[in-house]
This record gives C-alpha cells, sequence and structure tokens, in this order.
C-alpha cells in the first residue's frame, strides 16, 4: 500500500533514508562512529529498551549511519523495512533464526553460492534446522521436498555461480500454498535488474558486500521485509506471533504490522547473536549504492559483451549466460531481467583442468580471487580452489568441473577485458 | 474518499491540526500497542485522553481516562479507534454524539469499517483507517528510518528536532 506516486529508481538510491543531518546540515550521511547514545532521561531509556520509542540505544541494534543503508536498500527492493547486518551470511543466519525453531525443515535451492550450501548443511545442523534440496529447473521437486515441517523455502534471483535464472513468481505460487515465506537472496541480480517483491517474494537478503557496495571494500549484509506475509494466520512463527518473554509478553507481528520480520531480526536477532555492521562499513556501502543502476548496467552490458565473445572463441567449449540467445535460461531472463542478465557467469574450456588454471594464471587485468561484483573484473578457478575438496562427480553438480571458470565482469573498458582474456587464452 | 491510500499532506494535516486526542480501547499493559502510541503521542505534545471502562477514573501517564466517549468533559480533536473493525462501528456513532463533533476518526492499524467511516464522512469528519498514528507520526517526522522502515519519503531538508534528544517533530518552525 503506497501513499504516494513513487520516485524512480536512480532517485532513490541517492535520496533514500538521507535527509541532512538533523545536528549540522551535514548533507552526506556521516559516519557516527560511537557505540552508543545518550538518554533524555530515564523514562526515554526505559522507552527506548521497551521499543515503545523510536531511537538508538547501541551499536549492536541500531546505528543512524546503518539506519539510512536499510531505509535505503528497503525503498529500492519496494519493502517495507530492512536491517542491516555484517556480512550476507549473517543477514541468512538472522532471517532462519526468525523463522526456524528446533527440529524445523526449509526448502532450499541446489543453485546457491557455496558457502550458503554449507552454511545450511553443516552449521545449521546445530540449531535442528534440515535443508531439503530442490532443483529450480524442476518446480515439482520443490512441492515435492515441502512437509508438515516446512517453515521457509530459499532460492537466489540469479544463482551463483551464475548463469541461471530461477522462476520467482512460479516458486512464489508453492511457497503461497504451502502458507510460508519464500525468501530470495537478491545478491547477484540487484533490485536494478529483478525486484523479487514484484514476482511474490516475502523476503529478500543480500550480500551488499557485492554488487550494492560494489567497490570490493566492505563486508555488509541486509534483510528486506516484503510487508506481505500474514504472521498471525497460522502463528507457526512464535518469534512474531506468539508473546515474548524478551519484551514483556509484546506479539511483535501485532504491535508492527507489515515491518514486524525485521523488527523481529533486529530485535531478537542481531540483538541477542550480534553480528552488527561498522559504521564505516554502512557508510561505504551507502556510497556505493548511489550509483547502483549506472553500473549495474555497464556491468551486464560489459558482461553481455564479454560472454558473445566467449562464445565464439575456439578455445571455449560452453559459456553459460542467460543474456546470450538460445542459452537455457534465455526467456527467463528476458522475463526477469530484460534490462542485463547481471555480471557473474560461468564458461568451460576445451583445454579441461589444466586449461583453466593457465587461463587464470595468464590474466593481467582480471583478479584471481573469491568475490564477484567489484569494479575490477574477477577470475576463479572453482575446481581448483572453492570446490578442489569435492570428487568430480560433485564438482559437476555443483556446476564447479574441472574445465569451469567463473567471472565476474567488471566496469573496465570492455575491449580491454576481451583483450585480456584472448591473450590469456591463446597461451592457455 | 479513497480509503486504500492517504496522501502524505492529508495525514501530515491531521496529525498537526489535532491537538487532543480520545483514544479508545486504551491499554494499560505497557506491551500493548495502544499503551505504546498513547505514550508517544503524549510525548509530541499532544493532550491525550484515554477511554476505557476498566481504567475509568484513573489516569494514565498522567493523562485522563474515562468509561465511553460521551463521559469526556472537553472538546477532542481525533478520536483514535483502538477495537476491532466491528466495534469501530458503534464508537463512531457515540463520536457523532459528541458536541462539539470531532474533526476526525482514526481506526488503527488492521481496524476498517467502510460502513461508518461513510456515515462519519457524511456527517463532515476527515476519517483515516487501518494506519497507527505514532508509525505515521514517526514516519513523516523521520524518526523511523532510525528503526529502517522504509518511511516513502524523500527530502533535502533537515528534520526538525524537539527538544532533547533523539526526537524529530513535523512541527517545522
Amino acid at each position: 500500500m503506497t501513499d504516494q506516486q513513487a520516485p524512480g529508481f536512480s532517485t532513490i538510491a541517492i535520496h533514500a533514508g538521507a535527509q541532512p543531518d538533523p545536528a549540522t546540515g551535514a548533507r552526506v550521511t556521516p559516519i557516527y562512529q560511537t557505540s552508543s547514545f545518550v538518554f533524555d532521561d530515564v523514562d526515554h531509556a526505559a522507552s527506548l529498551f521497551g521499543l515503545q520509542a523510536f531511537g538508538n540505544i547501541y551499536t549492536r541494534m541500531t546505528n543512524p549511519t546503518q539506519a539510512v543503508l536499510e531505509e535505503r536498500v528497503a525503498a529500492l527492493e519496494g519493502g517495507t523495512a530492512a536491517l542491516a547486518v555484517a556480512s550476507g551470511h549473517a543477514a541468512e543466519f538472522l532471517v532462519f533464526h526468525a523463522l526456524m525453531q528446533p527440529g524445523d525443515e526449509f526448502v532450499a535451492s541446489t543453485k546457491l553460492y557455496g558457502g550458503s550450501i554449507n552454511q545450511f548443511n553443516h552449521s545449521y545442523k546445530n540449531f535442528g534446522w534440515t535443508p531439503k534440496w530442490a532443483d529450480p529447473d524442476d518446480l515439482a521437486s520443490f512441492e515435492a521436498a515441502i512437509g508438515p515441517k516446512t517453515k521457509a523455502i530459499f532460492i537466489e534471483s540469479i544463482a551463483n555461480p551464475g548463469g541461471v535464472i530461477v522462476d520467482i513468481a512460479a516458486i512464489a505460487k508453492i511457497a503461497k500454498r504451502a502458507r510460508v515465506p519464500l525468501i530470495v537472496d537478491n545478491t547477484l541480480a540487484t533490485p536494478y535488474l529483478i525486484k523479487p517483491f514484484e514476482h511474490g517474494a516475502d523476503i529478500i537478503v543480500h550480500s551488499a558486500t557485492k554488487f550494492l557496495g560494489g567497490h570490493g571494500n566492505s563486508l555488509g549484509g541486509v534483510i528486506v521485509d516484503g510487508g506481505s506475509f500474514d504472521w498471525l494466520a497460522d502463528k507457526r512463527y512464535p518469534m512474531l506471533s506468539a508473546p515474548r518473554p524478551e519484551y514483556n509478553g509484546m506479539v511483535l507481528a501485532e504491535t508492527f504490522g507489515n515491518f514486524a520480520f525485521a523488527i523481529a531480526c533486529r530485535v531478537l536477532g542481531l540483538r541477542d547473536l550480534g553480528p552488527a555492521i561498522s559504521p564505516f562499513n554502512a557508510f561505504m556501502i551507502l556510497t556505493g549504492i548511489e550509483t547502483l543502476p549506472l553500473r549495474m548496467q555497464r556491468h551486464s552490458d560489459n558482461a553481455q559483451k564479454v560472454a558473445e565473445h566467449l562464445a565464439n572463441h575456439p578455445g571455449v567449449k560452453w559459456v553459460s549466460y542467460p543474456g546470450l540467445k538460445g542459452d537455457r535460461y534465455h526467456n527467463l531472463a528476458q522475463q526477469y531481467c530484460p534490462k542485463g542478465a547481471g555480471a557473474v557467469f560461468t564458461f568451460g574450456l576445451k583445454g579441461g583442468y589444466d586449461a583453466g588454471l593457465a587461463l587464470v594464471k595468464n590474466l593481467r587485468l582480471f583478479s584471481h580471487l573469491a568475490n564477484v561484483g567489484d569494479t575490477r573484473s574477477l577470475v576463479i578457478h572453482p575446481a581448483s580452489t572453492t570446490h578442489r575438496q569435492l570428487s568430480d562427480e560433485q564438482k559437476t553438480i555443483a556446476g564447479a568441473g574441472p574445465d569451469v571458470v567463473r567471472l565476474s565482469v567488471g566496469l573496465e573498458d570492455v575491449a580491454d577485458l576481451i583483450a585480456d582474456l584472448d591473450q590469456a587464452l591463446a597461451s592457455a | 474518499m479513497n480509503h486504500e491510500s492517504y496522501p502524505d499532506e492529508l495525514i501530515r494535516s491531521v496529525l498537526k491540526n489535532s491537538k487532543t486526542i480520545a483514544m479508545v480501547g486504551v491499554s494499560a499493559n505497557d506491551a500493548r500497542p495502544s499503551y505504546f502510541a498513547f505514550k508517544y503521542l503524549l510525548g509530541r505534545g499532544f493532550r491525550m485522553i484515554g477511554v476505557n471502562p476498566g481504567l475509568a477514573g484513573q489516569t494514565l501517564l498522567g493523562a485522563p481516562v474515562y468509561a465511553s466517549l460521551a463521559e469526556i468533559p472537553e472538546p477532542v480533536d481525533m478520536v483514535d479507534i483502538f477495537r476491532n473493525s466491528e466495534a469501530a462501528a458503534g464508537i463512531v456513532d457515540a463520536a457523532l454524539e459528541m458536541k462539539p463533533l470531532p474533526k476526525v476518526i482514526w481506526m488503527q492499524l488492521s481496524v476498517r469499517n467502510d460502513a461508518a467511516a461513510a456515515k462519519a464522512e457524511a456527517a463532515g469528519l476527515t476519517v483515516i483507517m487501518d494506519r497507527c498514528p505514532k508509525i505515521e507520526y514517526g514516519r513523516l517526522s523521520g524518526e523511523i528510518g532510525w528503526t529502517g522502515v522504509n518511511s516513502r519519503i524523500l527530502s533535502s531538508k533537515k528534520p526538525a528536532l524537539l527538544r532533547g534528544f533523539q526526537k524529530f517533530t513535523i512541527d517545522r518552525r
């Protein structure tokens, strides 16, 4: 429900949440590098601790720099509220902490960032949370994975290691029938390319370290509340629908309405588990977001040209980029991200494992490292790095077979990127 | 009048022009939303009057509480309804018996009664439904952004500070 006609994406990217500083008039959001905030009087302190007033107590819960980042991302995604945390992993953890009880299950896409697969398979065991895996290319596998203990569905919009577009609306319908929230990791798309709430998502998570921040200099994560899920309907989510002993019996869904999920992640998750974002990192990511629409368009345009070049290169066996005509995800890309298919994708070399290693070694502009979404172009050979402990069969299922190379195409002149790939392939 | 969405300027003028608010269904339990909203609006300078038969004759945070709207001995600008949608009909009827008439009927988040709203509007009152005055005040003043909430307001103007720390006002001086 909106009360005003929404301004455009680029305007929101610069302005949302950021009025001039009330004390000094500083126009750029200041870095409030402070642990704590003075109370007006004892009653003000009590009101803040009881969640009865808006305001800051301690930077593990709220901070004014962090708050601008939160409102900015909430506005860009079209959500009701957001919570910024230390990393994308922290964002995922706090989302599940707010939804899951010991013994609960959730359905997760097999096509995810490897770090998320690790978190779900291994770390969550200690909490008694069990992932049930489903293949986004086979929607029936999502239906089949849902059981009475299922509390959520988790997918990526554009899936790592790239080249996969997930049919968000189709999976949102499955989530609605199962009466569970759909969580979408929108890191690789950003709201510039895909807005998951418009396709039926209920919660969005980001690694803001990637394209939101965009410069490879600061870690951060963001949770966005779509305000669409009715937590009180089935009362299956006691963090939101039951009286909370942490707050004298307050029911968060009743008190905070359509932004209660973001509040629950903050006051039950972040407050007690502690993965707060540093105000400095929040500032760096905010500065990055101001140019998000310009950068994402250039990232995608560059990636499209690089993918087209590689697809015609004699040393290249295959390219998995949905922007290419004939790619298996090309139609979904046209539907979900007509402006561009993102900047992260994989391709395979005819020379296999050794050629992959040689390519990485020979590149001069592309940096060999384990990140994506930087201004700089990045490359990694998963089989020899992030996935080296897996068997060959496991590597192939994970999209990290011996011949696979992953690129995150940056903002350099695309002719220079193509020249770099050509010289490295020539000697690979 | 359209009750699917309200222009910010309407909400702002309703909140700026209402000095006295009678909150029907106020609670003395400090974990209840009605207590929060009552306390917050009191702190923003509104004259608050509680309506709750169970608390009649007592004071809440120093403000008077009456059993019904009819017992309030002073003019009221806004009647804020913290009851369910069905109960709102009877409360609107009672509000329309008040002399002088209140200017505004406000129904809380999730409370909506279109027939009661039409009756109040026919009597010349402004009606806001399915909104919280605390959230709307915090949204329009800029405070709500401190909690990461999307205020949907973009502004290059400095927020207006109230006396003390961490308090904004919608009354720009």
